[in-house]
């Protein structure tokens, strides 16, 4: 167990200390790579293309200001002067040199900060709404129960050698902001009839070359139940799931193959016997971690000439228009930032950028930042009296961009310009579709959208969870891209299909373009967004327009 | 990691992989190692190529997972990659201009 909060901690330099001794001991001979690999990887430390890649992990998605700086300085010191927000709310630099890792370790453990189990057949980062403890629909704040299963689950010494890896994913509203669909366990935060607190809880969900939709295996568990439940189901999977073939080792292929009444059995026997064994413990943390994310002493006055300024300025009518979403506390909103400016690479971080939003933070928003799955990100907690001063600072550092949930808003993996198991490139395609959007200005008439990217089958991207899916495919030695429509992560979680032949990278835009075409022109109103006209339609006319010499 | 490849006459391959303490891509030539994919050596005989491999596996200490990689002959005679992962790999991602390749290509145009 460690303390969660920003600042030095002993334990984590503990940590950091074995791994430099690992690296010596790499460098001298006295391991083998394969020895190293692992000790490597449970450090977060990969090798990519063209060089070693460090995952740190932003846990729930939620940094502090001090805790930004340092990612700033990582990325400054020992990296090329920027990072990349990840789809499960890490922090990826992209240069690092082995020998200098276990300095940026050191200086992450500075600030409580970490890229254990980052990496491995392990539980890996927890993650969560970027809006939770602020959303005016949340049930409760997840982001007591994330830490509670991250101070669980780290080091957690039976859950070490997982047939595979192992994802969480909590959301505090029944809009589901966390994808849970798409976890190895998904958590709702739910009441039920009688006003107790619990979870609605879900197993099977995952991306991959098997994308599958999760189940619930049970409908209400008591949120004191928590720890000894999730226990009983990484139990359950750790003894069924099978360590033959690492395609079939998720917990996905577990449920799928031997049935959600037989693991929910499995589960249930073993949730008896591990409830037994908790103390009560994990409960009284709970309710120490429910005071650390107690919300901020939110103040209480007009919004200024919030309305005045929105009326009189057009760009900040619309960032305003875009990029807020409703606050639980009155005269607030949460902000998006968006990381998908014009010719960006989605998810780029510079260093001065980090900088600047720690000094937002700590001016405009209570101290409080956000890293969110869709690559952007959050400030939770702002007071609409200051949200044009905000708008300014961001505007003059080129973050200002009104795009959120925009068919600019494109998620993408790093793809091959970076990943050593990619197929083809992301990063291209999604500036490529950015730009041609945005020169024929058809991004506000468009409306919300969903596009995400990923140069292989792995699905870092979740392009299987897009609206439009593009999944970058080696066919014979030349990059190609293969199409999906119907995906969604969020309202009706649903794969998305796939309606014919994958496309050569100089052919995506105009096919993305002719389906965008095609939606323009079937909608009922401009309120009808893409997702809800090809619900309304199916697949027939928009492959209809994908296809026009086979219409 | 691409497929194991043997090297023929028509279908020549070089030895790269990874600088252990830095990360970025090597190549190999007489036995050393070069960030330089224009200096790559050429390799068209399948039990030379084994020898060589053999070669870079025991530079454990330098390199990590060497292995074999197509190549054609330019016109030139330098080698030149055959597959596009190759060619990303000794250019650097396309997004930035400044992969250890990119420097590399940056000051010897």
């Amino acid at each position: 167990m460690f303390d969660v909060r920003p600042q030095h901690n002993e334990y984590l330099r503990h940590r950091s200390a074995q791994f430099r001794q690992q690296v010596e001991r790499r460098l001298n001979g006295s391991l083998t790579e394969a020895e190293f690999k692992p000790l490597r990887l449970m450090n977060g430390v990969y090798l990519q293309l063209h060089a070693y890649m460090l995952r740190v992990a932003i846990p729930y998605g939620t940094i502090s200001p001090d805790q930004m700086r340092v990612l700033a300085l990582l990325a400054q010191k020992w990296d090329k002067g920027y990072g990349h927000w990840t789809t499960r709310q890490n922090i990826q630099f992209n240069w690092p040199k082995l020998v200098d890792i276990p300095d940026m370790l050191d200086a992450l453990a500075d600030v409580g900060m970490h890229a254990i189990q980052t990496s491995g057949n392990t539980i890996r980062n927890v993650t969560t709404d970027a809006y939770a403890g602020a959303a005016a629909d949340e049930v409760a704040d997840p982001r007591p129960y994330a830490e509670l299963l991250r101070q669980w689950s780290t080091d957690h010494a039976e859950f070490q050698f997982l047939p595979r890896k192992f994802k969480i994913a909590i959301s505090g509203a029944e809009k589901d902001r966390a994808v849970i669909s798409a976890h190895d366990i998904g958590l709702r935060l739910l009441r039920n009839a009688q006003g107790e607190l619990g979870f609605q809880v879900w197993i099977g969900g995952g991306l991959g070359r098997t994308p599958l939709i999760g189940q619930v295996v049970r409908d209400f568990l008591p949120e004191a139940d928590l720890l000894p439940y999730v226990e009983a189901i990484i139990a359950a999977y750790n003894l069924a799931g099978r360590r033959d073939n690492k395609y079939k080792a998720r917990i996905k292929i577990t449920v799928a193959e031997r049935g959600l009444d037989v693991m929910r059995e499995e589960i249930e026997a073993e949730f008896v016997n591990r409830r037994a064994v908790f103390t009560g413990v994990d409960q009284e943390l709970l309710a120490e971690l429910r005071n650390l994310y107690a919300a901020p002493a939110f103040r209480n006055e007009e919004d200024g000439d919030y309305e005045a300024k929105r009326a009189a300025n057009a760009a900040f009518r619309s960032f305003t228009d875009t990029n807020l979403s409703a606050h639980k506390a009155p005269g607030y909103v949460s902000v998006k930032v968006s990381f998908k400016a014009p010719g960006q690479t989605p998810g780029d971080a510079s260093a001065e950028q980090m900088n600047l939003l720690a000094d937002l933070a700590e001016r405009f928003g209570h101290h409080d930042l956000r890293v969110s799955h869709d690559q952007n990100v959050v400030l939770p907690h702002i007071h609409k009296s200051d949200l044009f001063a905000l708008y300014e600072e961001l505007r003059a550092a080129g973050l200002a961009t009104a795009n959120a949930g925009l068919i600019s808003d494109i998620v993408a993996c790093p793809g091959m310009d970076y990943c050593a198991l990619a197929t083809a490139r992301s990063i291209p395609i999604a500036e490529e579709i950015a730009a041609h959007f945005r020169a024929r200005d058809l991004e506000s008439d468009i409306g919300k959208i969903d596009i995400r990217i990923s140069g292989c089958i792995n699905a870092c991207g979740h392009h299987h969870l897009g609206h439009i899916g593009i999944l970058g495919l080696d066919r014979a030695g030349v990059e190609n891209y293969q199409i999906t429509l119907g995906g969604d992560g969020y309202d009706i979680p649903a794969v998305g299909q796939k309606p014919g032949a994958g496309f050569p990278a100089e052919e995506v835009v105009g096919a993305i373009d002719r389906i965008i075409n095609a939606y323009l022109e079937l909608r009922e109103d401009e309120e009808e967004r893409f997702i809800d006209a090809y619900r309304r339609l199916g697949m027939a006319p928009f492959k209809a327009a994908l296809y026009p010499a086979n219409a | 990691m691409s497929k194991p490849f043997t090297p023929t006459p028509a279908r020549p391959a070089v030895i790269t992989a990874n600088d252990l303490r830095m990360g970025h891509c090597v190549w190999m030539r007489d036995g050393a190692w070069t960030a330089d994919p224009r200096e790559a050596e050429i390799f068209e005989d399948e039990a030379i190529a084994d020898l060589a491999m053999l070669d870079a596996l025991s530079q454990a200490n330098l390199v990590v997972d060497p292995y074999l990689a197509e190549a054609r002959r330019g016109e030139d005679g330098r080698p030149e990659p055959t597959h596009f992962r190759e060619a990303f790999r000794r250019r650097g991602p396309s997004n930035y201009f400044h992969g250890k390749q990119a420097e590399f290509e940056a000051s010897n145009v």
